[in-house]
């Protein structure tokens, strides 16, 4: 173990390469690899690392770059990228061709605003474009919970039970690219921690089959129906990953998502990422004067969990949803998930709020004025726009 | 001269189902494909290829889940992919000593058309991967829109007047690139066919082939007269038969015979607007041909490449 200041980026990086370096009593590792602001970084830092049995390759496009992961797995090798914004947005074909072929690809997303007008600051539409994509989706908030959640990614994603693609996400520059103290394990201890990765479907010469060709409407189905069963493996067999993840590095990683003071709150705030550590100190700051105040940091976002957030909601009466993303027509995207969570449950008066879109600084000042709007109202209304400018 | 009636010599002594293309496969009578994959495994002998297939009509060859017409492990790809997908898989087979060629057959919309910048960065690359693209001058999976492959004159269901541009020059797009090894193909020439693709297969790095396919169905012809099709085409000097090593030295094949390329385009209703005129395409066939004579002549295979 050691402890070292490192950027995001460089911490996603030496995540993906311990991983890729744990395969090499394995058929060993293979990336795609393409540069975009702001996860550029991790590609150098994967393309400098001085690997046993990997290799970097240094494609041509987002696109290319998942179709290369998609052949690393099929060949049965542990395979990993890293994207963003639109990245991401080029590459989304092939990111549903792994899901759909079962691909336990790892792929980190550094979000950023999608474009046009430019714009290199973050906001998580971009990963949240990924939401139907048959992969899983953690949303991060610090360093030490990039790294320790990258890890358990490779076991959840490679595990018989669920055997689907993982997004890690991080926010683009507010984590990419400053710098936090974390924890580093050994290449032992992943070693101990990692399993050689099995593809049980890879391509065989004594087993000749045709992946992916054509189905009809019955085995199409079928394959839905059993994407769907394996995503609902996910949150025991994470549960499992932490477990494990104590036992080899002594620590135990957010799972499924973060509780702050939710127990008798009467309103909830939930967000995602960086803005859920503002929140969390907002919320401290307002139980000290003794208002009933609480945080969920989502952290698992597919599959979604909606019986734990239930349960975390509880007795709460108002709910209110920080969106870093927007979904033109509707609202913000995690607000459709607790909507969707609650429907049919509890009365709660649920109110979303749409800040710091295109990367504006959302400050304890922004979160204040949105607790003390939740705390008056007694309906909610159409998602709200908040000016995080001022 | 070499020619169709060498086809019989196709005796299959292997049970079926370790054949590369297994009966039962899709292909549609008279396909170009039927007949080049079964060379391509002939060619191949005991050893199993990888095959990478983007979406084309070579992937619905293998028909409908759980079978499969291939009798080879094969990757259904994205209609790009497919060269980065083989890439992916070249890499893990490689460091792990597993030496089965690993071959991407996409057609002439996945190679000159959308796959192209795949294509040109998996052999910039040098990748250890054998890129085939059956050519059938169409989309024939989507039923016969015109591609880049498309050459001047011919009517597709989005050129009803015939293709006014001419056909892309994906061979000397590839010989820009410097490969090892570029080669065309032809299922009227079993011998210069199969001898290509051994060459391929001992080949090191990037090698691409570029085999003439016909599509009775796009090309409105008899499927009885596919390879005659291409015969023609290689004598009329439309389609030439020739190397590039190392995308600088030229071999020429087969010297055109004088055949009229009107032979050629009167058997497909395709080139309709061509019959009794074959002005355009002609002009095409001569311009190509100064161009590959020169670089045969200036620029000549040497006594290492393969032998001829």
């Amino acid at each position: 173990m050691s402890r070292t200041l490192a950027t995001g980026d460089h911490v996603a990086g030496h995540a993906l390469a311990m991983a890729g370096e744990a395969n090499r009593d394995a058929r060993g590792c293979c990336a795609g690899a393409y540069p975009i602001t702001p996860q550029t970084e991790i590609i150098e830092y994967l393309s400098a690392y001085d690997f046993t049995k990997g290799r970097i390759v240094l494609v041509e496009s987002e696109h290319s770059a998942m179709a290369v992961c998609m052949g690393a797995a099929l060949a049965g090798g542990r395979s990993f990228t890293a994207s963003s914004s639109n990245g991401m947005a080029y590459m989304t074909e092939n990111i549903f061709s792994a899901g759909y072929y079962r691909l336990p690809t790892v792929m980190i997303a550094v979000n950023r605003t999608l474009g046009p007008p430019w714009n290199i600051w973050v906001d998580q539409g971009d990963s949240l474009m990924m939401r139907d994509a048959a992969w899983l989706q953690f949303y991060c908030d610090t360093h030490q919970d990039l790294f320790d959640t990258i890890m358990m990614s490779f076991r959840v994603a490679e595990d018989p039970r669920v055997m689907l693609p993982v997004i890690v996400a991080m926010d683009g520059f507010v984590t990419s690219h400053t710098q936090m103290v974390v924890d580093f394990p050994t290449q032992e201890q992943v070693d101990a921690y990692l399993p050689a990765c099995v593809v049980p479907h890879h391509l065989k010469h004594d087993h000749p089959t045709t992946m992916g060709g054509m189905t009809f409407p019955n085995e199409t189905e079928l394959h839905r129906f059993e994407i769907q069963q394996s995503m609902e493996n996910v949150i025991t067999v994470l549960e499992e990953a932490r477990d494990e993840f104590e036992n080899v590095f002594e620590r135990r990683p957010a799972g499924v998502m973060e509780c702050y003071e939710t127990d008798d709150a009467e309103t909830i705030l939930i967000a995602c990422n960086t803005m859920a550590k503002t929140l969390k100190n907002v919320v401290r700051e307002r139980r000290e004067k003794g208002e009933k105040v609480g945080m969920i940091r989502t952290k698992l976002f597919r599959p979604f969990p909606r019986k734990e957030l239930l349960q975390a909601i509880g007795q709460s009466s108002k709910v209110g949803v920080l969106d870093r993303n927007h979904s033109p027509g509707s609202g913000g995207i995690f607000w459709q998930e607790v909507a969707t969570t609650l429907q049919g449950g509890p009365d709660v008066l649920l109110q979303d709020y749409l800040v710091g879109l295109g990367g504006g600084d959302v400050t304890p000042e922004n979160i204040n004025a949105i607790i003390d709007d939740l705390q008056r109202r007694e309906t909610a209304s159409e998602p709200q726009w908040k000016d995080t400018t001022k | 001269m070499e020619g169709h009636d060498e086809m019989s010599a196709i005796t299959p002594s292997k049970p079926y189902k370790t054949h590369l293309l297994r009966p039962g496969n899709t292909n549609c009578a008279g396909c170009g494909m039927s007949i080049g994959l079964q060379w391509l495994d002939e060619a191949l002998g005991d050893e199993k290829p990888v095959m990478v297939i983007p979406s084309c009509c070579g992937i619905v060859t293998a028909g409908a889940f759980p079978t499969s017409g291939y009798g080879a492990p094969t990757a259904a790809t994205t209609f790009a992919s497919s060269p980065a997908v083989a890439t992916g898989i070249s890499a893990i087979s490689r460091m792990n000593d597993i030496d089965n060629p690993v071959i991407c057959w996409a057609g002439d919309g996945g190679t000159y058309d959308i796959g192209l910048a795949t294509l040109s960065a998996a052999a910039e690359r040098n990748e250890d991967i054998i890129y085939i693209c059956y050519d059938n001058e169409i989309y024939g999976n989507t039923g016969g829109q015109r591609s880049g492959a498309t050459p001047t004159g011919s009517v597709t269901s989005t050129t009803p007047h015939g293709k006014e541009e001419r056909k892309k020059d994906i061979m000397g797009i590839m010989a820009a690139h410097r490969i090892s090894y570029a080669a065309t193909l032809s299922i009227g020439h079993r011998k210069d066919f199969l001898r290509k693709v051994r060459f391929a297969r001992q080949a090191k790095g990037f090698r691409f082939l570029l085999m003439l396919s016909p599509c009775p169905t796009g090309w409105k012809s008899e499927p009885d007269q596919s390879t005659e099709l291409i015969e023609l085409a290689v004598r009329s000097g439309l389609f030439p038969l020739y190397e590039i090593f190392d995308g600088v030295r030229y071999r020429i094949n087969f010297q055109p015979d004088n055949t009229p390329v009107s032979t050629y385009l009167e058997q497909q209703k395709r080139f309709r607007q061509l019959w009794g005129d074959p002005g355009r395409l002609q002009a095409f066939i001569d311009s190509q041909w100064r161009h590959l004579d020169g670089m045969a002549t200036v620029f000549p295979a040497n006594i290492q490449d393969a032998p001829g």
